[in-house]
């Protein structure tokens, strides 16, 4: 009986692998029909760039441990920060004074974002939660704080998607979720990912309602906020994906990786398109980021170094050295005038 | 090959219960490591590219050149110099300059695959200070995870050697100390191992044991760095909670030979079907979208570039000095006053309606534009519904109905035109209410705008004016009465 019952579903494998595969190869021959060129070789009519200075203009120190995230507000001069000994720093950074430093009730916290308004930060890590803390002068911000959404693992990344009063998270239960902030409920959950969640980036349109995830499983993921479905996938790295961030354009997303390499995914030619890296660059890349115009891609590697690479032309633009451990995050500012980099040095540089 | 001692590598088979408490280095690190298998270790991926740089070095014809030194009245043997490595990987890397090599150079030392001869600090100068290669055997790639029951046997064997070169340092006598006093119940079995290797040390011939001693001390500076050394075993936690997990790695989408196998239960090809069909829809969702050529993407990036390369700070100097650079904030001050808008933002407003939309003059300028057209109620409808969704849930139903009654229904107090589909779709996403309920129709909206009204205030004498005169900075006054931040807020996209 029980091979009766078997069969059919057997057979029903085997027709589907038949057909998954069909179905691959017909993918594979669309591809080579548009892969005409390399990138590299039909953007002759952009110029070749000098090597750029770019040189450190101010260093943050308060911290006591690893800086495992910062996050710039949104006035283009304050950081927020986070590190390994559960402290949330608020910093002016042009001035490189401390504005507020908040003890969380957990190490580790590997995440920290500032909300759109910059009068709200959310952050979490090994607690597994996002806890986020309006910041006002007169009192003690732990006060009012407010535990927002629990994960089934540690949260990695987190980031206000154009309001205050939501939170997206990602997480090392390989799931990305959306939170109400008032009420803590969850909105949306989005499953996909078959390993933790490193990095999450809200796509630059004027309606935000897309994401991008980059994960352990070596996939970099496009979302649909709305129906919490994956409309796009991604595949190349040969290790886990450790930063994602959408190009300014919004039609390609740059991504970071412990193999060592970045690459630019083009969302409308649906494949990679550009990969960044060098025999002699061997070490992981934690955080990645644009500049305004989308040329140049910023990376924060384990090797203590930032690298810029000229996207266009396959070329190292800058190296910056400095950090004396490895460099967790970078970002560039708001208005796009100076770069930050958060390192396991217990440091903040800002560059320019 | 050396062997560190058999009863080494027996302690660090057992797993050890965590001892009470550990040295300060350690404490930190303890949880982050456990003895699950080798081959998912984060950084063993970094190890292996390391060891081929290493092999190539060892390399006895094309590596670097490892000869035995003479001295006063001794020999220094299997030692190279900074300077020659330094010109090696010059020469064999893909390096850019000198600098770029001693930064490689020094973190390869730092992980233990070569050591400077004396000195606890590894890391590589470019002179004549001699340097030796790490037996593979002490390679941070064989996982080894030393408790600190090793490092005391360690410790305490170097005090029994008699010899200068062996001698603690300040804060390994302090270590010393420290594990003393945490061991002391056992520290009678540890001096007696540190006694037996002592006794093994001793046969060895002298070159030998000048190497192998040297090997030693290097791995113990890898796992129990000297005091503001980095500690490069350490893992990332985020990696560290991920091999703690049971089950990890498992691709759903990749196809898996084994699951096609008629032998798999019914469970399994249960599962296996599901995932099958998932992967199906998922390739024929990839097959049914038009994608374009490389070369089109690559020329809108490039068109991006030269969009925005006046805006792009790494690029172009910003009008005002960069307050970074001229530790002058007068570029954030001069943006807030809104005083003299410079020609080159207000030709971003023509870049796309997104950008006009993004600045708070720009946007508050279209809205006039909209009121002299008696078009406003288009950006007011896209507006609310951008709004809804930075609502906090509880608002959100009420919200919802309050757009419907001043937009879409039919006495609507400020109606707005949309095609039937997307009205349809609309009325029909009304029976439950949620923050994307007006999507369609504000996609809809969005579309007309940029396509009609947003093209003819590009080409209206209102943004001519508004550009020509912020080029001239003559007509401030015009501009300060459209001045207004009460909906900079809302307008961050």
């Amino acid at each position: 009986m029980c091979e009766v019952e078997t069969k059919p579903l057997v057979d029903s494998v085997e027709s589907l692998t038949k057909e998954a595969e069909i179905l691959k190869k017909k993918l594979d021959a669309e591809r080579v029909k548009l892969n005409d060129v390399t990138l590299f070789d039909s953007t002759e009519r952009a110029e070749t760039m000098a090597y750029m200075s770019i040189k450190p203009r101010r260093t943050l120190k308060g911290h006591q441990a690893k800086v495992l995230c910062s996050d710039w507000s949104p006035d283009k001069r304050h950081i927020v920060s986070s590190s390994q000994d559960g402290k949330m720093i608020i910093w002016d950074a042009f001035t490189t004074n401390k504005e507020h430093a908040v003890t969380m009730p957990t190490t580790w916290v590997m995440a920290c974002a500032y909300a759109p308004s910059g009068n709200l930060v959310a952050c979490g890590g090994l607690d597994n939660k996002v806890t986020v803390y309006p910041l006002t002068m007169e009192e003690d911000v732990t006060v009012k704080k407010k535990t927002v959404g629990t994960h089934a693992s540690y949260m990695s990344c987190c980031l206000f998607p154009n309001s205050d009063q939501q939170i997206l998270t990602g997480s090392g239960d390989s799931t990305c979720a959306l939170w109400d902030v008032e009420s803590g409920q969850l909105l949306q959950s989005f499953h996909g990912h078959s390993a933790d969640v490193m990095s999450i980036d809200l796509a630059p349109s004027e309606t935000g309602n897309t994401f991008v995830s980059g994960s352990c499983d070596k996939m970099v993921l496009i979302w649909d906020m709305r129906s919490g479905q994956c409309v796009q996938s991604f595949e190349g790295h040969d290790s886990d994906v450790n930063a994602v961030k959408f190009h300014p354009s919004g039609d390609a997303v740059g991504t970071g990786s412990d193999d060592a390499t970045c690459r630019l995914f083009d969302l409308r030619a649906d494949r990679e398109i550009g990969m960044y890296g060098r025999g002699n660059l061997i070490f992981g890349i934690n955080s990645v980021d644009f500049s305004v115009s989308g040329r140049l891609l910023f990376a924060g590697y384990n090797d203590y170094t930032v690298n810029t690479w000229d996207i266009l032309k396959n070329n190292r633009v800058s190296l910056l050295y400095g950090h004396e451990n490895r460099v967790s995050c970078v970002q560039v500012s708001p208005d796009g005038t100076a770069l930050s980099t958060g390192s396991w040095d217990c440091t903040i540089r800002v560059w320019a | 090959m050396v062997t560190m001692n058999s009863e080494k590598v027996a302690a660090k088979r057992k797993p050890e219960s965590n001892n009470e408490s550990c040295l300060e280095t350690s404490i930190d690190e303890e949880p982050l490591h456990h003895p699950t298998s080798c081959e998912d270790a984060p950084n063993l991926l970094l190890y292996r590219k390391m060891e081929k740089i290493v092999e190539r070095m060892q390399d006895e014809n094309t590596g670097v050149p490892v000869k035995t030194v003479k001295s006063f009245m001794s020999k220094i043997p299997s030692v190279f110099t900074g300077s020659d490595l330094i010109v090696w990987m010059i020469k064999n890397l893909d390096v850019d300059d000198q600098q770029e090599a001693l930064h490689l150079a020094h973190l390869m030392a730092a992980h233990g695959y070569f050591f400077p001869i004396d000195d606890h600090m590894l890391t590589v100068k470019n002179d004549n200070t001699f340097y030796r290669f790490q037996t593979p055997y002490f390679w941070p790639s064989n996982c080894w995870e030393p408790e600190n029951t090793d490092y005391a046997v360690y410790l305490c064997k170097r005090t029994m050697q008699n010899k200068t070169r062996l001698e603690l340092a300040d804060y390994e006598a302090e270590n010393l100390a420290r594990l003393q006093k945490m061991f002391s119940r056992k520290w009678e079995f540890i001096f007696m191992q540190a006694e037996a290797q002592s006794k093994v040390d001793k046969k060895r011939d002298k070159l030998e044991r000048k190497v192998l001693d040297s090997q030693e001390r290097a791995f113990w500076d890898v796992h129990r760095p000297m005091p503001g050394c980095v500690n490069t075993t350490e893992i990332d936690i985020k990696k560290a909670c991920q091999m703690n997990k049971p089950i990890h790695g498992v691709k759903s989408l990749t196809i898996e030979p084994r699951k096609m196998s008629p032998s798999t239960s019914g469970i399994e090809s249960n599962v296996s079907t599901e995932t099958l069909k998932r992967q199906i829809d998922a390739l024929k969702a990839r097959l049914g979208r038009r994608n374009i050529k490389v070369s089109k993407a690559a020329e809108s990036l490039v068109a991006y570039y030269e969009q925005y390369l006046e805006y792009d700070a790494f690029f172009v100097a910003p009008e005002y000095p960069n307050p970074w650079i001229s530790d002058n904030p007068e570029l954030w001050e001069q943006e807030k006053m809104a005083k003299d808008i410079s020609a080159r933002r207000v030709k971003r407003w023509a870049f796309s309606l997104k950008e006009l939309l993004q600045d708070p003059i720009g946007r508050e300028h279209f809205i006039k534009f909209l009121d002299k057209e008696f078009s406003g109620e288009n950006l007011k409808f896209w507006e609310a519904v951008q709004q809804l969704k930075s609502f906090p849930q509880s608002e959100v139903q009420n919200k919802v109905t309050e757009i419907w009654a001043e937009f879409l229904a039919p006495d609507a107090s400020c109606p707005i035109n949309v095609d039937c589909q997307s009205y349809e779709v609309t009325k029909k996403n009304m029976e439950s209410l949620d923050r994307w309920s007006f999507d369609c129709s504000a996609a809809h909206v969005y579309h007309l705008m940029k396509s009609d009204s947003y093209s003819r205030y590009l080409r209206s004498d209102m943004y001519k004016d508004f550009l020509n005169g912020s080029k001239k900075k003559t007509s401030v006054k015009g501009i300060r009465s459209i001045v207004s931040f009460t909906a900079r807020k809302d307008n961050i996209t």
